[in-house]
């Protein structure tokens, strides 16, 4: 950061806070359950642990780890890919052709749901899933639940993305005789992507770690390693392996966004 | 040099964090306040018990819930000071005792002592030293109840949950523990020493048609059961007992030939508890007849430890005329406690059979 001195130690003592908050309530967690994740049991009520790498093997060695993290993946890939096509499509259309009021209304019913408590909505699904769409405690119905809880981002980051391009961009290509689909997919998508990018990422990441919406609305198809990870925490006291699996889980989606990373930059340089 | 100002600054926003933080630590108990950590709905907290029983005392119960036996330990492990009296199944008490996460009961303050029944209260599961780390509450059994409206004849076995007549109308809990231990009793297995783990797992895989959702509180089943999601479910005596008492549901309870599992419950007290003293007048009122009678009369409960208190029920209480039935206590297993690796193993098959019924 180019700024001068003083300008410099007054922006760290606004974000001081911020970050020993983060410090404290993020990281202290993390660091613990890191060091946990490497001993073979945890040391209370007098157990004795030693240093060991088994937990993190297990995830490979037994498919019951690796199958449902993939489980955990595909979930994500279905919420993500499903909110943002039915997500996109409302964030264009406000940021095109909603205006004034009404844009401030659609706003907040999109908002709304965002007020009240997770737990009271997902309840509030298995109701219209039982009765008439009898779809509760099926997959649909996670994927349901889950898109609902995760809509909000992907019209909300697409629209930020969306409403910042130019006018005068979408005139230039009309007045050049671009069609409206080719106008799309040349200006409009490449320029609000990093937007669609935000939206992944927003979405995908607490999708495949989430149990509470899974185990609700799943029935017998809730086993993913969200679930897998609780119960080691609340069930069997393996408190170690819970937390590698956790740790895998996170392993998992830095290796992705790595991976994305190119795509990543290339999208977000030309804008 | 802006430094001074700054750093004044600086001080403010560091002391604001601390407060905030601060701010986060468990409150300190009221005076004049007792905090029981229980099930939800498990008798501590039934309303005009709490009335009945800060006309005595002047104490004021407060509740906090668990889910799993695991996240009891847990609470217990990561707030010392916070609870007064702790409900604990006997085969994790010895556990707390080693951890020091209990204290003895005075037993001179327990005016009921001499009422309960000694093979619950002397259980080695509760004494070690000669001392009382916990007090026996109430027992009762493990198995299935079935909605009374879909089923007309009472089942006798537990091949009823496996029946193809039933198949996607079955409730189970998502419990390990629980799973391997009735997939024991129904292929005719000692359910703490299970010899043959395979046949287990496949009898529990076997149940992918069967099975609806699973359940994982009392609640929950109410719900389920209300819904006509189940047909038949895996439940506890007590429960069944207040889901058909208290929430009027066409429900019945079954002990099968096959047996059931059998356990006991017993009140703690918390070993660094803001209140010993009224905690132990709540574990003495907790075991008393008064209560007991009341409870299960008006709301349904399990069978109670104390002697005096199960001869009050009218003759066809639940209590009574089936557990109170020594051919059933016969058939009954009794939970055994588990190492940290046995309840890994179990977890792992456990997650492995879930991961089938779900493909």
């Amino acid at each position: 950061m180019a700024l001068p001195p003083r300008q410099r130690v007054e922006v760290f003592a606004l974000t001081a806070p911020a970050y020993l908050w983060l410090a404290a309530t993020v990281f202290l967690p993390l660091v613990a359950m890191v060091y946990f994740s490497f001993l073979t049991a945890v040391p209370v009520g007098g157990r004795t642990a030693s240093f060991t790498l088994a937990h993190y093997i297990s995830f490979f060695t037994k498919p019951i780890y690796w199958f449902n993290a993939w489980r955990s993946i595909e979930l994500g890939i279905y919420v993500t890919a499903i909110s943002l096509l039915v997500g996109y499509p409302a964030a264009l259309a406000l940021s095109r052709h909603v205006k004034g009021r009404w844009r401030e209304a659609i706003f907040l019913l999109i908002i709304l749901p965002f007020w009240s408590n997770a737990l009271v909505r997902t309840f509030s699904w298995t109701m219209v899933l039982r009765q008439p769409l009898n779809l509760l405690f099926t997959y649909p119905a996670i994927v349901i639940g889950l898109v609902h809880a995760y809509l909000p981002y992907a019209i909300l980051t697409s629209y930020i993305s969306l409403q910042a391009i130019d006018e005068s961009l979408i005139e230039a290509s009309r007045s050049l005789g671009a069609t409206t689909l080719q106008t799309f997919f040349r200006i409009i998508l490449p320029l609000s992507m990093p937007g669609v990018l935000a939206a992944i990422f927003l979405i995908f990441v607490p999708v495949i770690g989430s149990f509470m919406e899974p185990r609700i609305l799943g029935g017998k198809d809730a086993i993913m390693l969200g679930p897998i990870i609780e119960g080691q925490f609340t069930a069997a006291f393996n408190w170690p392996l819970g937390a590698a699996l956790s740790f895998m889980m996170l392993a998992i989606v830095l290796l992705m966004l790595a991976l994305a990373a190119p795509l990543l930059r290339r999208q977000l340089g030309s804008s | 040099m802006p430094f001074p100002t700054v750093s004044r600054r600086l001080f403010m926003s560091l002391l604001g964090s601390a407060a905030a933080l601060s701010a986060l630590r468990p409150a300190a108990a009221a005076e004049g306040e007792l905090k029981v950590l229980n099930w939800q709905g498990y008798g501590t907290d039934e309303k005009w018990a709490l009335e009945i029983f800060e006309k005595k005392t002047g104490l004021k119960v407060v509740h906090d819930y668990f889910n799993s036996e695991q996240e009891m330990l847990t609470k217990l492990r990561t707030s010392p000071g916070v609870y007064d009296v702790v409900l604990m199944n006997n085969i994790y008490v010895m556990d707390a005792v080693s951890e020091g996460l209990v204290q003895p009961i005075d037993i001179g303050k327990i005016t009921n002592f001499n009422d309960l029944t000694p093979a619950l209260r002397d259980s080695e599961r509760f004494v070690k030293d000669g001392k009382h780390w916990a007090m026996s509450w109430v027992w009762g059994l493990t198995s299935f109840a079935y909605n009374t409206q879909k089923i007309h004849e009472r089942p006798d076995t537990i091949q009823v949950l496996w029946d193809p007549a039933h198949a996607g109308r079955v409730g189970w809990r998502d419990d390990a523990l629980e799973s391997i231990q009735l997939a024991a009793l129904a292929t005719g297995q000692d359910m703490n020493h299970p010899a043959d783990l395979d046949r287990i797992k496949t009898k529990l895989e076997a149940l992918k048609p069967q099975i609806k959702t699973f359940w994982s509180s009392e609640d929950e089943w109410n719900k389920y059961m209300a819904a006509g999601d189940y047909d038949v479910a895996v439940y506890w005596s007590g429960s069944a007992a207040r889901s058909k008492k208290a929430m009027k549901l066409p429900v019945d309870f079954v002990v099968p030939k096959e047996g059931a599992i059998g356990w006991f419950d017993g009140l703690t007290i918390a070993a660094k508890a803001p209140n010993p003293d009224g905690a132990a007048k709540f574990i003495d009122f907790m075991v008393s007849p008064e209560f007991y009678v009341r409870w299960d009369t008006d709301v349904g409960a399990p069978a109670s430890a104390n002697a005096k208190a199960n001869a009050e029920l009218p003759p066809d209480a639940m209590n009574r005329a089936i557990l109170g039935d020594p051919e059933v206590v016969k058939r009954v297993q009794w939970m055994a406690p588990l190492s940290d690796e046995q309840r890994q193993k179990n977890q792992e098959l456990w997650d492995e059979v879930k991961t089938k019924l779900a493909q």
